[in-house]
């Protein structure tokens, strides 16, 4: 019997933060990606405090995205030309991480690269965020590294990331 | 180690076709995970049908956002449930995620949780509730296209079965 989801690999910020998390030489054996990060940003730099970006190969070309998002007050849509998620800026709530999880279907294949977002960012305040977004890499190279950063300052100590591989057989 | 993901049958589809088809689903799960990449010629939405049932029992709730706004809608009585709305299929590879709770209970109506997006500039957003009203075990899932366009080649679809101990 296959053990469908297998853990890649594991990062955890230590002291003194980290400006990017990045998974490198991806084994292209498996049919799916999953991204799960939980992460706080040092940053308290308006919305830009809470916004991060992954990179499939390090590209910031051809990525587009279509999001659905909540504030705790309003509800809207977007487009964007990034793969953006949230993660919880300085001035939130202590000791809270936003988190994200991130699916790449077929990251080895021919065609171009889609990936699904779901994304929140908790605080005990007037203002959070939460989104689920539609991403799309116009680029038909396999996904080989996954680079996250954030908008504006940090990856605060303790924030994790788990990439895991999914065999579909 | 318990194994609690575990699938069941994948299909990649080497020519266009009507429909997809996931038969003789074994009821040893607790629930079920539909993870698949539709490819479309012409633009269309996914439809589902459980256990070949074409009568008007399904329903959906759908929350969506198109790029520019963020809308709610729903059907009633449906032969049709839209399992993705403005996550539409097209040439645009697009991960779509149907979550199927308890679906081998005779005892319930059955649930299903969409996640559906497509990013390209036609797209947008989905996330839906399907309620299919019969106490039947689910053994069979048809996925076909709304407005009945064929899903291209390359189309994929994994069924994954999920156990709770």
């Amino acid at each position: 019997m296959p053990t469908t989801y297998k853990a890649i690999a594991t990062v955890t910020v230590g002291a003194g933060g980290a400006s990017t998390i990045e998974f490198t030489s991806i084994p292209n054996t498996y049919t799916d990606l999953l991204l799960k990060l939980c992460a706080r940003g040092t940053s308290n730099a308006g919305a830009a405090g809470n916004v991060g970006y992954l990179k499939p190969n390090g590209s910031t070309s051809n990525l587009t995205r279509r999001i659905l998002y909540g504030t705790g007050s309003a509800v809207g849509s977007d487009t964007g030309t990034d793969w953006a998620y949230y993660v919880t800026p300085s001035d939130h709530t202590a000791s809270t991480f936003g988190n994200t999880e991130i699916y790449i279907p077929n990251y080895t294949s021919s065609n171009n690269k889609s990936a699904s977002f779901d994304s929140v960012s908790e605080n005990n305040g007037t203002t959070a965020y939460a989104m689920l977004s539609a991403g799309l890499w116009s680029n038909t190279s396999v996904i080989s590294s996954l680079t996250l950063s954030l908008a504006a300052g940090n990856f605060a100590q303790y924030s994790t990331a788990t990439l895991y591989g999914i065999k579909n057989s | 180690m318990a194994i609690t993901y575990e699938p069941i049958a994948t299909t990649t589809l080497s020519t266009a076709a009507a429909s997809v088809t996931f038969s003789s689903i074994s009821g040893s799960y607790t629930d079920l995970l539909l993870v698949s990449v539709p490819l479309s010629g012409s633009s269309d939405n996914l439809t589902m049908q459980f256990n070949s049932d074409t009568g008007t029992n399904y329903s959906t709730t759908i929350l969506t956002g198109n790029g520019s706004s963020a809308s709610s809608t729903r059907q009633t009585s449906t032969a049709t449930p839209y399992m993705s709305y403005y996550g539409l299929t097209n040439a645009t590879p697009s991960p779509n995620f149907y979550h199927i709770m308890n679906y081998s209970n005779t005892t319930t109506y059955k649930t299903t949780l969409s996640r559906v997006g497509n990013a390209s500039s036609s797209g947008g957003v989905d996330a839906i509730v399907m309620l299919w009203r019969s106490t039947s075990a689910i053994t069979s899932i048809l996925i076909k296209q709304y407005q009945g366009n064929n899903l291209s080649s390359g189309s994929t679809f994994t069924l994954y079965g999920i156990k709770a101990a």
